[in-house]
């Protein structure tokens, strides 16, 4: 497929940036020249003049005392950045999994045909560029792309029309089409129920001691939402113990993970919610600031959110003596990211939001001890700082009978794929996937996805297992997977692809056996497997749980939990009368060539 | 500070508690393989080849600090596996011509290979297009050989000083990037020697010198990598 080539516009030496850039003294004035914020730097030029140009990078190094290539360091990594033009409109389309199954492609090629250049490049005018980017959170209204920081979901042909004739008449990008992101919350539990006043959830907790606070979450036995399960009480415990001139309380919204987006809606629902949980995270670690890490691709949302924000700042519930309590101060900003799923491990995000590349830390020593700015640092997942208000709210007692003994509470969920009502569904742990198909009005299904491309891939035997740390863990995403689809191909493939864009690279095996893994893969799905390839791709799992982070160890996962669930799919395409066939393809090798000739190759044979 | 114990392969060591596994290891005669660590300057685990099972783990032995009464394997058969195959997903991920390498003989990972007997990876070549970058006078970088170890960025770092060497882009697309003005400027032949001392392969190779020492003749050549540390091995 011609249009899924190219994801990242080229970095290139040439300097053929034609703005002037006059605005880069305001931007650095505007961060202090620090480089701890070059991503806001980077952000800020990025969206000003459409790329960071070499002269861009080369002031803004001179401003922050780095060479050009320490700026250039943190500008490759992430997807967004670009140091070539994108366009005066930049088109970013979903290419995950379930874009693909909503009809991407067909989306993608009126793209093309419309704007008159392919995906990975800019138009010759330098008015629109094309370019593919992974997940972006709007799983449950594919197909969809990012236009200028403003997303557009459910395009159909006509709608790209018009957004392309939009494009050539120079409309605002809030003109194109009108733009709505819907939250399809399907289902409400205890965190999504809306309560009159949040307020009092704050307001209590700076009437009881800090440890006390911490004391109240351990008794509801909360644990971590992003996908690891740590319990929360222990992580602020540590976090609070740790010696430090400062303490802090990230929020993780990166919400990388493929099918994963109920922290989006949460963010535009219940902001609020998430915000308390922040404040009283940060009364009980004995922290004064508070960060939100957004990804990129949530960048609409800013405005709303810095709203949010300046609304409890008035009411006194950010700020000085937040509600009234003499001596407690916290505030909340927001950083955001660059475009990389990386960056949703915590240390990696801890990285990135000082600036630097998203490269995961070696631990020990761990962000509660040694975090942001090598100081005590508690991240915790969106929904975990929602259940901690609630919490707050309602008490322990009240969120330890919900769910099971192990897993109290209730779990958002995104559904997307082949299913009728795809949207946000919260339940008490403990439902099972059946429970969640017969909700979604899923029919025919030939797997489950579940917690995203790094989960795990269900068939039907399964579908009668329970959603809970004890048995199907999860990071809060299913995606249905219909019979008709060709799984190895359409889902499989496309995930570790996935996994291989956005390795950071560090790790030889994250690095370098993803690649491996794809090429194996691909030689089965032509018909040239043997059963050795089979077990070879089981056996260098051990190689990925070496690797640094959680990442590495679960890339392989789309190609094992399938080789394990659907084994029969694999067997189905390999040879069984040999033990060899070579995986080196003579004729694609040629091909080049021959066209070049004009020749037609003779491969010998008949 | 007292002292710690540390159970390395069945037997107790006493040890300096947050010293790393690695070096406790060293210490005492046992060799565990390394590629992007580099005596001297800070650990960063990303090779993974010295993988151990401490604790019941597999963690980083260059990065894990002791702790009193931690148990560390350092050779089982698995470890072992997980080495070699390291090993040979670099070979296959880069453009490793050996016999017309600079570094062939003092190279870490040319060295490596022959402990694990590799005769050819069990990984399919990949031969990526990669580049020579010989713009400054001093030093050529051969992006075929980079390993992406890091040892190169990281032997400068001193935190406020802007650096020689940095990563660009990421993942299987990830290189290593010269700033060539500021090297240019900086590097002498002493620099250079040292750049290229750092570097475990023959990716940054000093100009205007080479071949000193005759293939044949070199560190690895003459005893294999390890033996200075572990006892009786032979090639
Ligand atoms: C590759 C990778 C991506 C991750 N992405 C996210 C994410 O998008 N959001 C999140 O909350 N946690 C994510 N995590 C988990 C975080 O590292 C961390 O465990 C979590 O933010 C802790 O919050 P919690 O204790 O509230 O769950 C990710 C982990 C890995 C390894
Ligand atoms: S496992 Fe992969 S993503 Fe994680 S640190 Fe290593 S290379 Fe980076
Ligand atoms: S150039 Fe050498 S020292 Fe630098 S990362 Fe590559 S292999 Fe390591
Ligand atoms: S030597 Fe320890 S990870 Fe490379
Ligand atoms: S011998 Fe050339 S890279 Fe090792």
């Amino acid at each position: 497929m011609d249009n899924k080539q190219s994801r990242n516009p080229e970095f290139s030496n040439n300097d053929n940036c034609t703005c002037e850039c006059n605005d880069l003294d305001a931007i650095l004035a505007k961060y202090n020249n620090d480089p701890t914020r070059l991503m806001d730097i980077l952000i800020d030029v990025q969206m000003q003049c459409g790329c960071v140009s070499e002269k861009a990078v080369k002031v803004i190094a001179k401003a922050i005392n780095y060479s050009s290539v320490d700026v250039v360091q943190t500008l490759s990594f992430y997807h967004f950045f670009s140091q070539t033009p994108t366009g005066k409109y930049t088109v970013y389309l979903n290419d995950s999994v379930v874009a693909e199954m909503m009809g991407r492609d067909e989306i993608a090629k009126t793209f093309e045909e419309e704007a008159g250049c392919k995906f990975g490049s800019v138009s010759e005018d330098g008015r629109i560029g094309l370019f593919n980017t992974s997940c972006i959170g709007m799983n449950d209204q594919e197909p969809s792309a990012i236009i200028n920081q403003r997303v557009f979901t459910k395009l159909t042909t006509e709608k790209v029309k018009k957004i392309v004739r939009g494009m050539k008449n120079d409309y605002d990008t809030e003109d194109l089409i009108g733009t709505e992101v819907q939250s399809n919350i399907l289902k409400q539990g205890p965190i999504l129920t809306k309560d009159s006043n949040l307020g009092e959830a704050i307001k209590k907790a700076v009437t009881m001691s800090p440890e006390d606070v911490i004391e109240e979450i351990k008794q509801s036995n909360l644990r971590g939402r992003g996908g690891a399960g740590f319990p929360t009480a222990m992580k602020w415990r540590f976090c609070r113990n740790a010696e430090g001139e400062k303490h802090y309380v990230f929020c993780n919204a990166d919400e990388g993970e493929p099918g994963t987006f109920k922290d989006r809606v949460i963010l535009t629902d219940r902001p609020q919610l998430l915000f308390a949980g922040m404040t009283i995270a940060g009364y009980a670690i004995g922290s004064d600031e508070g960060i939100l890490y957004l990804r990129y691709e949530y960048k609409y949302m800013e405005k709303f959110l810095e709203e949010v924000l300046s609304k409890l700042r008035e009411e006194g519930l950010l700020g000085k003596d937040v509600a009234g309590e003499k001596g407690f101060n916290f505030d909340i900003r927001i950083q955001f990211g660059g475009g990389a799923y990386i960056c949703g491990e915590e240390s990696a995000l801890l990285e990135s939001a000082e600036g630097k590349r998203g490269e995961p830390r070696d631990r020990p020593p761990f962000p509660v001890v040694k975090g942001y700015l090598q100081q005590p640092t508690a991240v915790n997942n969106v929904e975990t700082l929602c259940a901690v208000a609630k919490i707050m709210h309602k008490g322990a007692k009240w969120y330890r009978s919900l769910g099971t003994l192990e897993s109290t509470g209730s779990k958002l969920i995104s559904v997307s794929g082949d299913c009728e009502k795809p949207g946000v569904y919260e339940v008490e742990w403990g439902f099972t996937v059946n429970d969640i198909l017969e909700l979604v009005g899923a029919k025919n299904v030939q797997a489950v996805q579940v917690g995203g491309p790094s989960g795990n891939c269900i068939a039907s035997n399964e579908f009668n297992r329970k959603l809970a740390y004890e048995d199907l863990s999860t990071g809060g995403s299913l995606i249905v997977i219909g019979n008709e689809r060709d799984l190895l191909k359409d889902i499989v493939l496309n995930f570790t692809e996935f996994f291989i864009e956005e390795s950071c690279g560090s790790c030889v095996p994250c690095r370098a056996m993803t690649v491996q893994y794809k090429n194996k893969l691909e030689k089965i799905i032509r018909g040239n497997g043997v059963a050795d390839d089979i077990d070879q791709m089981l056996q260098w799992e051990n190689v990925m749980k070496s690797n640094r982070c959680g990442l590495g160890h679960t890339a392989a996962n789309p190609i094992i939990s399938t080789i394990k669930n659907f084994r029969e799919l694999y067997d189905a395409k390999i040879n069984e009368d040999t033990d060899f066939v070579s995986e080196f393809d003579l004729e694609a090798a040629v091909a080049e060539s021959c066209k070049t000739a004009g020749r037609v190759p003779n491969l010998g044979g008949e | 500070m007292s002292k710690i114990l540390i159970n390395i392969n069945g037997k107790d060591y006493s040890a300096e508690p947050g010293k790393m596994v690695l070096d406790i290891a060293k210490e005492n005669g046992i060799y565990i393989p390394t590629l992007c660590h580099y005596e001297g300057i800070k650990p960063q685990g990303s090779c993974r080849i010295c993988t151990c099972k401490i604790d019941g783990r597999n963690m980083t032995a260059c990065t894990t600090p002791a702790s009193h009464r931690m148990v560390v394997e350092t050779n089982t058969e698995e470890l072992e596996k997980i080495r070699s195959t390291i090993v040979e997903l670099l070979f296959a991920e880069g453009n490793h011509f050996c016999p017309a390498c600079e570094r062939s003989g003092n190279c870490e990972l040319q060295a490596l290979a022959y402990r694990y007997k590799m005769m050819v990876p069990q990984f399919p070549y990949i031969f990526p297009s990669k580049d020579l970058d010989a713009e400054n006078p001093k030093i050529l970088i051969d992006h075929n050989r980079c390993i992406l170890c890091k040892r190169c960025i990281r032997r400068k770092k001193e935190p406020d000083n802007p650096s020689w060497f940095v990563f660009k882009g990421r993942g299987h697309t990830t290189q290593i990037n010269v700033d060539h003005e500021l090297i240019d400027k900086e590097f002498n032949d002493e620099l250079a020697q040292k750049a290229m001392d750092t570097c475990p392969v023959g990716a940054i190779i000093r100009k205007e010198k080479g071949f000193d020492v005759p293939i044949g003749e070199r560190k690895y050549d003459k005893n294999p990598i390890g033996s200075d540390i572990e006892k009786g091995v032979t090639l």
